[in-house]
């Protein structure tokens, strides 16, 4: 075994609640999220960079959680599933999801949700092309993703400024 | 810090090849320098004819640059790189130093006339990019260097590029890829350059192809023998994303489509173009 890593500091706000911890520098964005912060939402999938599983916003932009470090994400701010419903009230987009049936085993729903959420950031009325462009990066072996189409369409109609 | 750490260190641009690389253990570096807190580093400018991109400029950033878009065979390869997220952490300047065979900017960029500078604790150098990558995997940069700058001429009015690549599903690296960039002289191609990706160590420069165009009209008979001699040129490898055999067709393919987007390109016509998928 090699010897114990030096921690290193961060301050990462993870939902709108600022978090400083202590990470091995070689741990997941991931790994943080799931074992340091108990925010299971956030899946792994393949661990590969493949399957989009482990999509959050970084700075309002996708990224896949399992390909950067922990010590990355140091200042910055980081939006997670558990970080979309408001009050207890669904997000939108979540609800799009269920009323679409945009989902079956649920497992790539959430990073298929933060891919959503950063398209309907920057285009509000996106057509099929660019809906598909933007999910391209997450993998769904369930609904063969005509439903996770139209819950994004259902979502684009009742997202206002998301 | 590179010449103190010594050469068992890694830079870390983007990560969204390194750290693949390291979880599957095929890269071990004993320190990692994160290179993502250098300010500065990111940036798309146009100069004198001239573009020049800062080595972390994200491919996001070039797929939605309006003085990038200038040049639609640039718009063409960072739009299409794998996926939204990887789009996002990706960088230029990473894609070129780690030189991989199936890696798109490659095989773009030497159909433009392209620079890449490089520092090290000596000081800065200019490298053509055509000597810069030496062979799969492996670039002139020394270990303690770095891509500070990746300098592109901005084509003459009456050219025009397209890059296609072919591939499985987003995620992955392409199939085959082909890149042209023309220039027309009413109906006769001026000059050309075609490269082809994914199908050698490095991007392959298709000179037969080119010289089967050069000072031709674009016609069935002279695409035909540019998509010939592309096939001819391609060396690939057989392996899970197909047959040499089928590499090869595919490549001859991806050129003769390229070359047809190219040249409406050069005559004016705005034409969006984006990887295709199986």
């Amino acid at each position: 075994m090699p010897d114990a890593i030096a921690k290193v500091a961060v301050k990462v706000t993870v939902n709108g609640k600022l978090h400083s911890l202590d990470v091995e520098p070689r741990m997941l964005l991931v790994e943080m999220l799931r074992e340091q912060l108990d925010l299971t939402g956030t899946h792994v999938g393949c661990d590969t960079t493949y399957c989009g599983a482990c999509t959050v916003l970084l700075k309002g932009a996708a990224v896949k959680s399992c390909t950067m470090f922990a010590v990355q994400a140091d200042g910055a701010e980081v939006t997670t599933v558990e970080g979309l419903e408001r009050d207890g009230q669904l997000h939108p987009i979540q609800k799009a999801f269920g009323d679409a049936y945009g989902l079956q085993c649920g497992y790539c729903t959430p990073g298929l949700m933060l891919s959503t959420l950063q398209l309907l950031s920057k285009n509000q009325r996106p057509d099929e092309k660019e809906i598909r462009k933007a999910i391209a990066g997450n993998t769904c072996r369930c609904t063969g993703y005509q439903n996770v189409l139209k819950a994004i369409q259902f979502a684009a109609q009742n997202v206002k400024g998301a | 810090m590179l010449a103190q750490l010594g050469d068992e260190a890694k830079l870390l641009a983007g990560g969204q090849s390194l750290i693949p690389l390291m979880k599957l253990r095929f890269a071990n570096p004993a320190h990692l320098v994160d290179l993502n807190f250098i300010s500065g580093a990111s940036y798309i400018k146009d100069e004198n004819r001239t573009l020049r991109l800062g080595p972390l400029t994200h491919h996001a950033d070039i797929e939605n640059s309006a003085i990038a878009a200038k040049v639609p065979i640039l718009h063409d390869c960072a739009a299409g790189i794998a996926d939204v997220q990887v789009r996002n952490r990706g960088t230029i300047g990473g894609s070129l130093a780690e030189a991989d065979p199936s890696g798109d900017w490659a095989v773009v960029l030497s159909t433009l006339v392209t620079q890449v500078r490089c520092l090290g604790k000596n000081g800065e150098r200019t490298v053509d990019l055509e000597d810069f990558i030496q062979d799969a995997y492996t670039t002139v940069l020394a270990h303690d260097e770095l891509v500070s700058e990746v300098v592109v001429d901005i084509p003459v009015k009456g050219s025009g590029g397209a890059y296609l690549a072919f591939k499985r599903a987003a995620p992955v690296y392409p199939t085959a890829s082909a890149a042209v960039q023309l220039t027309m002289d009413g109906s006769v191609c001026k000059d050309v350059a075609i490269a082809l990706g994914c199908v050698g160590l490095i991007a392959i420069k298709a000179k037969d192809a080119e010289a089967a165009l050069r000072g031709q009209p674009i016609t069935e008979k002279t695409l035909s023998a540019a998509a010939e001699a592309a096939r001819a040129a391609a060396d690939p490898q057989s392996d899970m994303r197909g047959s040499a055999e089928y590499k090869r067709t595919l490549v001859s393919a991806l050129v003769r489509r390229a070359i047809d987007i190219a040249a409406r390109r050069a005559r004016g016509e705005h034409l969006e173009v984006s990887h295709l998928y199986a």
